[in-house]
């Protein structure tokens, strides 16, 4: 389906120089004091240039953290390791200016808040301009003649420059927003659940409008949501977390067709749905692993239908699919699910 | 515009409550024991003429509130009356005073500004070790009466040190700044620790905002998100104690002038009060009151300017 | 300095010291007490009595903390002083407390005319620093202990009643109240059984930092010789009798009375703040 070496062993395979993808996370792993089992176990995730890639989970999976990564914005006190290569340049190791390249100018965040992450006492123009004109990588006229360009393209008027955060809607700030992340014309979007915070019917314009920017300005995409209906009517491909780990990966039609994982799975079925009257909706039993517990096992062992000891005493490693090798699954029992239906 | 209409309720609620602090001040002569004429001459021998010129002062033969109307009618047109014991027009001690003392407190104001703002960010943005030794430095700060400051200043830099003189207020304007530098550090030390610590918790507070992480993620550098975002966004909170740090400074010069023999209105204020010169504590009252009010009126005209949503009406004006 | 009782923003949100400090301030402010009751008993000499022969003498076995200008005993004076230093900002913070907390209740319960009354009135205190108006009650009344507490009680109590009007307000939205009074239970029993043991805690754990404040603001009175009988061991008065000896270079005996001031104030804050922060997390 898409572009990039298919190889059995992603964690030393794709020489950095020459990886074609615009984020490439490789065996990444994030520990936070005072908790017994990293935040993030052993994450891999790409997204090749102007692909979209939706990454899914509950609240608490590290779906945040992981899309925060890319821009090196960690928790005070992580421990990190692993890598998070963008344009094959890894994040982690870069000195505080090479940082601020990176954020101004190669990658951008759309928050899931727009409220929250506007400063209320000052300008939206202000707030558009104020990254690359800080950062001097655009004179102060230039800056502004392309957000009001950007204002634009997302619907709004230049009026929008002299406003306050609170003059203007939610949807409308969240278009302000968006507009904020394409200012320094970057290779990878991260979208953070980028409409949780606004209403149905804005949500629909906001995904229509990233969705056609996206193409526009040929940006990568990883758009980290907790709804799967979502996920995969806008994404090339899937990852789905669960605490802390990629439990299942691949693109996004073989993915909700065919899941591979018990979670995934479980998540699918507890999801309501018009086409499937009948259905009764089956919420997943129990909580995630506490963070303050140490787990050898498969983290989802305690929740799933399928578990029996080994997944108690043994992480599994992801495997893919015979027939798809970008079809990935973290589960001791993939074939069991094969071809099964989604109630599970 | 809703600012005018806000600005003139403002001004039209300052002006009431300044009525009745000026009811407060003069209704307090009353609460004295015995004939008003005989306490506003507290003891002095009385002349029947001198008696007689009190009481056409405070039109005393008058019912009380008709004295109080021709009382604040004077105090309007800037007649404070007349001093018992300096037997002279307390507008004009005032004014051979008032300089003095508001030297000291603007000097006091901008040590109080500078240092505070200045700890206050430190501490917040530092964290660790500043942080901890501006805390215990402010804790020991605002457990520090002023008059306790000054007289341990003026132990250790006037008269151990001999850097500085000891007291009074010098001559001229170079030599008045000499003089005035302690007195305005004792002045300004409990103020100073108060500042910081409120500069200190807005700070820390705006720091944990998510649009400070936002303006991180977008590559905007760390000293420029400190501060267009955090204390930019605490310097609301910081304005309003404003009023409080300048009646505080005011208050309190009545200590540090007598502790540095400094001839200003805080000393004439103590003097005036020992001697029971009860139109002269009286004038001063009022213009301490009024100097708050009009101090919390300006902070609350620019608090709008600082605060957008104010102006705007999408946050109220209460603080 | 009373003024900062008018809006202490921040005060209560910086985390309040660790355990050790707390527990220091604790015991700091029991010792303090302790030596208050017990002066007479603990106090080796007559603190009045002057004896210039041996004026400004330093710290000797006889006089541990020396003598001071006038050559009486600084450990005495310290000893005794703090029962007049402690005693005034006990009675501010009784007088405020009890008649704050009955006027916030009432406003907060009953609420209108009274309310508007109250809030008028507070924004007239709130203009009077709590020193200005000692001193224009000094001015009127003289000498005494009485007349500058009082004065100082009045300065205070709009910060309790404000503080339990805002506290009551909270308390009455909660269900137990509504519950209360459908089984016919009289505003006054809910307000004294039920609802004062709720609010007491964050009421006394500001009352505890007004001490300190009414503190500075005493001494300060009675450094001016306002308020505080000139006979009568005083840490304030202490430091404007040691600024003469200062000047003939025996900064001892006003060293002394400074220390205790700012480790009494910084004691009853750190205490009251620890208090303050601690109830604040335990109700959300």
């Amino acid at each position: 389906m898409n572009e990039g070496p298919m190889k059995e062993d992603p964690m030393n395979a794709v020489d950095p120089a020459t990886s074609t993808y615009t984020l490439d996370i490789q065996g990444l792993r994030i520990s936070l004091p005072g908790t017994a089992r990293p935040v993030l176990d052993g994450i891999d995730l790409h997204v090749g240039a102007g692909e979209t890639v939706a990454l899914v989970g509950e609240s608490g999976s590290g779906k945040t953290l992981t899309s925060r990564s890319a821009l090196n914005l960690l928790p005070p006190g992580a421990t990190v390791e692993g890598a998070v290569r963008v344009g094959g340049q890894d994040v982690l190791t870069m000195n505080a200016d090479q940082l601020r390249a990176l954020r101004t100018n190669t990658v951008a965040m759309i928050f899931q808040d727009p409220r929250a992450a506007l400063n209320p006492l000052r300008r939206i123009g202000d707030f558009l301009i104020e990254s690359v004109t800080l950062t001097r990588s655009m004179s102060r006229p230039d800056a502004t003649a392309r957000a009001t360009e950007l204002l634009q393209a997302v619907g709004l008027d230049a009026s929008a420059l002299h406003k306050y955060p609170g003059q203007v809607s939610g949807g409308m700030l969240q278009r302000v927003m968006i507009a904020a992340a394409l200012m320094g014309d970057p290779a990878l979007l991260l979208a953070d659940e980028p409409t949780t915070a606004l209403d149905v019917t804005t949500q629909a314009e906001v995904i229509a409008l990233l969705t056609e920017l996206r193409e526009r300005f040929g940006t990568g995409l990883l758009f980290v949501t907790h709804d799967l209906d979502l996920a995969a009517a806008i994404s090339d491909r899937v990852y789905v977390m669960y605490a802390g780990r990629i439990a299942e990966s691949g693109p996004a039609q073989v993915l909700f067709a065919q899941p591979r994982h018990p979670y995934t799975a479980a998540l699918l079925a507890s999801t309501p749905r018009l086409e499937a009257p009948a259905g009764r909706l089956a919420a997943i039993d129990g909580q995630p692993p506490d963070l303050r517990q140490e787990s050898h096992g498969c983290p989802f062992a305690a929740r799933c239908p399928l578990a029996m000891e080994i997944c108690e005493r043994q992480a599994p490693e992801p495997l893919h699919a015979p027939d798809l090798p970008d079809h990935r699954a973290a589960c001791h029992h993939t074939d069991r699910l094969e071809g099964s239906p989604v109630d599970v | 515009m809703s600012f005018l209409r806000f600005a003139v309720r403002r001004l039209a609620e300052m002006a009431a409550t300044l009525l009745g602090a000026s009811f407060v001040v003069f209704g307090a002569m009353y609460l004295a024991p015995g004939d008003p004429a005989s306490f506003l001459l507290s003891g002095r021998s009385a002349s029947p003429q001198a008696l007689a010129a009190i009481k056409a002062q405070y039109h005393l033969d008058d019912p009380f509130f008709v004295r109080y109307l021709h009382w604040l009618g004077d105090i309007v047109r800037g007649d404070f009356g007349r001093s018992i014991t300096y037997r002279t027009d307390v507008s004009r001690l005032l004014a051979d005073r008032l300089p003095t003392t508001l030297l000291l407190v603007m000097m006091a104001l901008v040590v109080v500004a500078v240092i505070g703002l200045a700890l206050g960010w430190i501490a917040a943005v530092r964290g660790g070790g500043i942080d901890s030794t501006v805390l215990v430095g402010t804790t020991l700060a605002v457990g520090t009466p002023s008059f306790v400051a000054a007289v341990l200043l003026q132990g250790l830099f006037a008269v151990k040190l001999g850097w500085f003189p000891s007291s009074g207020a010098g001559d001229g304007f170079g030599d008045e700044l000499w003089h005035l530098t302690l007195p305005a550090i004792a002045l300004a030390l409990y103020l100073i620790g108060m500042l910081a610590r409120v500069t200190r918790s807005t700070m820390l507070e705006a720091l944990d905002s998510e649009h400070v992480t936002v303006a991180r993620s977008r590559g905007v550098p760390e000293r420029q998100v400190i501060r267009r975002h955090v204390f930019r966004n605490s310097l609301g909170t910081v304005l309003t104690t404003g009023g409080l740090i300048v009646s505080t400074l005011l208050i309190c010069t009545i200590l540090v002038e007598t502790a540095f023999s400094i001839g200003g209105v805080g000393q004439l204020l103590e003097l005036s009060t020992t001697t029971k010169d009860f139109p002269t504590v009286q004038a001063i009252s009022l213009i301490i009151v009024a100097l708050f009010m009009a101090v919390n009126l300006i902070v609350d005209l620019l608090l709008p300017l600082v605060d957008p949503r104010i102006a705007l009406g999408t946050r109220s004006t209460s603080v | 300095m009373t003024a900062v009782l008018t809006r202490r923003p921040g005060l209560s949100r910086i985390r309040a010291a660790g355990p050790p400090l707390y527990l220091i301030c604790l015991a700091f402010v029991a010792l303090v007490t302790t030596a208050a009751l017990l002066a007479s008993w603990l106090a080796p000499y007559d603190p009045n009595v002057v004896d210039l022969g041996n004026a400004m003498a330093a710290p000797s076995a006889e006089h541990w903390l020396g003598v001071d200008a006038a050559g009486r005993d600084t450990l005495s004076r310290l000893l005794l002083g703090a029962r007049t230093s402690l005693l005034g900002p006990l009675g501010v913070v009784v007088f405020s407390t009890l008649a704050g907390v009955a006027v916030g209740m009432a406003a907060g319960w009953r609420g209108g005319w009274l309310d508007s009354v109250l809030s008028r009135s507070t924004e007239l205190v709130f203009a009077f620093p709590g020193m200005l108006l000692a001193i224009l009650i000094i001015a009127v009344y003289g000498e005494g202990l009485l007349a500058p507490v009082v004065a100082l009680s009045i300065a205070y109590l709009p910060y309790v009643s404000r503080l339990t009007r805002s506290l009551v307000l909270a308390e009455r939205k909660r269900p137990y109240v509504n519950a209360y009074q459908v089984q016919g239970h009289s505003a006054l029993q809910i307000c004294l059984r039920h609802i004062l043991p709720n609010i007491a805690p964050v009421v006394l754990a500001q009352s505890t930092i007004n001490f300190g404040y009414a503190l500075m603001d005493l001494a300060g009175l009675s450094f001016l010789g306002l308020g505080i009988p000139a006979l009568t061991p005083d840490w304030g008065r202490m430091v404007f009798d040691g600024q003469t000896a200062i000047q003939h270079g025996y900064p001892l005996s006003a060293i002394w009375p400074c220390v205790f001031i700012v480790l009494t104030v910084v004691a009853f804050n750190v205490v009251g703040e620890r208090w303050a922060d601690h109830v604040a997390r335990r109700t959300p």
